[in-house]
């Protein structure tokens, strides 16, 4: 599948505003870290809405009528991507309402648990969405897998969770340690699903072939011998993408590598360290991360294989 | 509205025959002429005379070699909307431009209301759906709704531009609903398949496999072209048959270099 950077760039940016939402909502469960008040606020909250923000602005760039994604809302009785448009709108005004009660430190005020908990289940659920846009699709075997709404869940946690560390380590000069731990734990986790999903599209059976395709199978091999058009069409560009094996695995270490292995020691490191070098530390870490998500995200197009390619000279899909 | 209809009035489809399809591409050109001017217009074409020609069609023909040594054939294979009865390009449709009519069964598009997120091009499994870059939309096969209930038309003209063009009467218009129809009985005959089945959204639109080729082993039915031509015995012997027999010796020496 063609990875399209609007696409690529909502789903990163959006996914790690709403991790950092539910952080943030679950935080006030937990006082004495995070100070109540404007700053806070501003800088917290701000941050995840910008991110929040760029993404759905990022996501219209990809229409071909972004002056209509309005009607994008209408059909969410069948619809993952009206449910995810309406989820992501709702999820503003329920998460505005925490961060007011924050601006004005009544974050002990009656209710708060409830604006807490829509907040967290407005942002998970909006991050399950965008995942079922694409588990939903059994034309495309990479992604029709009960793994993929989970892990968007989880990327958008841990990438959330590694900009928390970093934004209370800004606010408050020392990290929480075990808002540190909880982060590397999330990281883990991700990382145990993200292997274990690249292990199962490399394994799963490929049962489409040419053969039932054109439903020819059973005269035997059904070989392209003239394609209807000399030069890639719509179809090819948007749904023949391939990125090389060799690539791909290059790919997968260093998403291992940077979305993974270098936020959390960084985290665990900052722990320990303090001062400036711990801020050093989590700016490296989330750099690193947003490299990392970036390339995970790219291959999760690259390496997705669309059926209609069986049309075009493959054998399997 | 994405909403599927539990079940549409008529099942309006075509059948294609893959036996006596000769990719001849004239469904191809007449969809893309009558398609280019109706529901779908425009039908957008790139660089069309330039060296990197690309174009909105909504009807393309392959062709595939099948098979090895005797038995391998050529087979032609038109490919367009197959009018699913559980179309996933509509269910995704975050808009509801794309709809199932409960009329017909038909699969269209609404152009005002599309925004070209091109999530049902992914969705489908057949290719059927062109994103028309210049227009900002998506593009698909409408079965000529524009053509198969206008009565300003002889009857025998209310069938789709790729119907009415195939010289080899390789393609059928006609309801599934109807066991009586034209396209009920010969699926029924001649055993009519869908595509991808596995997939779960029940094409409407069959395809007819090839006819079982000649046993290449059987003798052959017909006199061979070197008996037939054998002289007879009245003509052997005179001069004429000596004649042409020493220019046959003559003609079929190799040149000596």
């Amino acid at each position: 599948m063609h990875p399209a950077y609007s696409v690529i760039l909502f789903t990163t940016a959006s996914g790690a505003g709403y991790g950092l939402l539910v952080w943030l909502a679950l935080s006030v469960f937990f006082p004495g870290y995070l100070p109540a008040g404007p700053v806070a606020a501003l800088v917290a909250f701000g941050l995840a809405f910008a991110l929040i923000t760029v993404g759905l602005i990022s996501s219209t760039l990809h229409l071909g009528r972004p002056e209509r994604a309005w009607r994008a809302m209408s059909q969410w009785r069948t619809s993952w991507l009206s449910r995810e448009g309406i989820m992501a709108i709702a999820t503003y005004p329920v998460a505005g309402v925490l961060a007011l009660a924050w601006l004005q430190s009544s974050l002990a005020a009656n209710g708060i648990t409830v604006v807490v908990l829509a907040t967290v289940g407005c942002a998970v659920t909006t991050l399950w969405c965008t995942g079922m846009i694409y588990a939903s699709l059994p034309t495309v075997r990479a992604w029709n897998m009960p793994l993929v709404s989970p892990l968007y869940v989880a990327l958008g946690l841990a990438t959330g969770g590694i900009l928390y560390n970093c934004v209370g380590l800004l606010l408050t000069g020392r990290l929480s340690q075990s808002a540190a731990l909880v982060a590397i734990v999330m990281i883990a986790i991700a990382y145990v699903m993200k292997s274990s999903y690249w292990h199962s599209i490399d394994t799963a059976e490929r049962t489409y072939t040419a053969g039932s395709a054109t439903g020819l199978g059973k005269f035997g091999t059904v070989r392209s011998l003239d394609p209807p058009h000399a030069k890639a069409n719509f179809v090819m560009r948007e749904m023949g993408y391939e990125v090389a094996r060799k690539h791909a695995l290059k790919l997968r270490s260093l998403t291992r590598l940077a979305l993974f292995a270098v936020p959390a020691a960084c985290l665990g490191l900052a722990v320990f360290t303090g001062g400036g070098l711990a801020i050093g530390l989590a700016c490296v870490g989330v750099i690193s991360a947003a490299i990392g998500v970036l390339m995970e995200r790219w291959l999760f197009f690259a390496e997705a294989e669309h059926v209609v390619v069986l049309y075009y000279g493959k054998q399997v899909a | 509205m994405t909403s599927l209809p539990q079940s549409t009035r008529t099942k309006l489809g075509l059948v294609i025959d893959l036996d006596t399809c000769v990719g001849c591409q004239a469904c191809a050109t007449s969809c893309k002429e009558w398609n280019a001017g109706g529901y779908s217009a425009p039908l957008t074409d790139y660089d069309p005379v330039g060296p990197d020609p690309d174009g909105v069609w909504l009807n393309r023909v392959h062709s595939y070699e099948v098979g090895e040594g005797d038995v391998g054939r050529t087979v032609h294979f038109p490919r367009s909307c197959l009018h699913c009865e559980t179309p996933a390009c509509v269910t995704v449709c975050p808009t509801g431009a794309s709809y199932k009519r409960a009329e017909d069964g038909i699969v269209l598009v609404d152009p005002d209301k599309c925004i070209g997120c091109k999530l049902c091009s992914w969705a489908c499994g057949y290719g059927a759906r062109e994103y028309d870059y210049s227009d900002g939309v998506m593009k698909k096969c409408t079965l000529c709704v524009d053509r198969i209930y206008n009565e300003t038309f002889e009857p025998e003209d209310r069938v789709p531009a790729c119907v009415k063009a195939c010289p080899t009467g390789a393609r059928h218009f006609g309801d599934f609903n109807d066991p009586q129809s034209n396209v009920s009985k010969i699926v029924a005959e001649r055993d009519g398949f869908d595509l991808l089945p596995g997939l779960g959204f029940k094409p409407t639109n069959k395809y007819l496999p090839p006819r079982a080729k000649k046993d290449a082993t059987a003798e052959p039915v017909q006199t061979p072209v070197s008996a037939a031509i054998k002289p007879s015995k009245a003509e052997a012997g005179t001069a004429a048959s000596k004649f042409f027999a020493w220019a046959d010796r003559v003609l079929s020496t190799e040149p000596v270099s």
